[in-house]
């Protein structure tokens, strides 16, 4: 983008764009560390339970509520665009469907975040 | 009939309305480079009636006579004067000062992802190569019937919302994946494409179909909807893409 290009003014199709792409290089980064630590047993067994002890720290914690958090907007809001790609209701009814993931997405977190973050910091 | 002491009959309202032009020249100014952009701010007074299109008209013949834009028509009709109008691709024509919060600066921009040639004035070459590519024209094989080729209302409704593009380049260039991959062949190709892939008197379908189903081709779109909400003529640009990505898979039109 050239200096002082503005942002665009999109709405919620955008913006969902931007948090489908981000949550999925965020998952491929994950994914590819994931490979490479499991594969890392083959190699030595040690380093690999060094690995995995690390994950235990709270920082790791963080990220584990980050690493679920993306991968639950990216599954919902894929399947809001498979939705919006196969019926014209849903096509013309798409922002709010966006509201429809984010609620899903809100409803799931505050399941799962209290408890992981009590596992995490307070060893539960 | 009332009349308000106020506000004769007749009489309209004005507003004081600051308008920022991203500006460049390629030759350059005293003040500038060939080729550097800056915004530049203008104060213009209008009529509350008024759309950008005067501001610009007004800053244009009285302040500035080098502020470059196009414009023909002035009514929404001939798609010259698209531009990114506070951040959103709209006509110059089309978009009320009043309805764009005037009592903060309006800015306005060229449109993205084509070249710019001079102030808001874009090269649309590349723009029109694309929708060449697609064929905007009717196929048929066989001889010319002596009568006109008839078709029911219900499948003249198929292609109905496709049939109202002006070539405004608002969708195209409102496209997030169309900025930053200058192969796709961005939203209106899809649209004119969809007006004749659409059309039962058309027999080219599929030249067009497998013209669109290139990598550069429908399956780029990512459905972000900025080109249903940019365009000038309330085309549902998304809607026309995805029919046709249906019709690659089914078969069916």
């Amino acid at each position: 983008m050239s200096p002082g290009h503005m942002l665009y003014r999109g709405r919620e199709g955008m913006w969902m764009w931007v948090v489908h792409r981000v949550t999925g290089v965020a998952i491929f980064f994950f994914l590819l560390i994931h490979v490479l630590d499991t594969s890392l047993v083959r190699v030595s067994p040690e380093a690999y339970n060094e690995i995995i002890a690390s994950y235990k720290t709270p920082l790791y914690g963080l990220i584990e509520a980050g690493l679920v958090a993306a991968i639950s907007l990216h599954a919902f809001n894929g399947l809001r665009i498979i939705a919006v790609d196969r019926s014209a209701w849903a096509l013309r009814h798409q922002r709010m469907l966006v509201w429809i993931v984010w609620g899903i997405f809100a409803l799931l977190m505050a399941g799962f975040l209290p408890r992981h973050l009590m596992h995490v910091f307070g060893g539960a | 009939m009332t009349v308000t002491e106020d506000a004769p009959v007749g009489e309209i309202a004005t507003l004081n309305v600051t308008i920022r032009i991203k500006r460049m020249n390629p030759e350059g100014t005293p003040a500038r480079a060939p080729g550097e952009s800056y915004w530049e701010e203008f104060h213009v007074e209008a009529h509350a009636t008024d759309r950008v299109l005067d501001a610009l008209h007004t800053i244009k013949w009285q302040e500035d006579g080098s502020l470059t834009f196009r414009r023909s028509c002035a009514h929404g009709v001939c798609g010259s004067d698209a531009m990114r109008i506070n951040a959103k691709n709209r006509l110059a024509c089309k978009a009320l000062l009043k309805d764009l919060n005037p009592s903060r600066p309006i800015t306005v921009e060229p449109i993205a992802g084509l070249p710019v040639v001079k102030d808001l004035v874009v090269d649309m070459e590349p723009f029109f190569a694309s929708y060449r590519e697609i064929m905007p024209f009717l196929v048929t094989t066989g001889h010319a019937p002596t009568r006109e080729r008839l078709q029911s209302p219900e499948d003249r409704a198929k292609f109905d919302d496709t049939t109202k593009c002006i070539l405004c380049a608002a969708c195209t260039t409102a496209c997030p994946v169309f900025w930053t991959d200058g192969q796709y062949f961005g939203p209106q190709a899809i649209v004119g494409a969809h007006r004749f892939i659409f059309d039962s008197r058309d027999e080219g379908q599929w030249d067009r179909l497998e013209i669109l189903n290139d990598k550069a081709g429908v399956w780029k779109c990512r459905t972000a909807f900025n080109c249903t909400e940019a365009c000038p003529r309330g085309i549902e640009v998304t809607k026309a893409i995805s029919e046709v990505k249906r019709a690659l898979t089914t078969g069916e039109f």
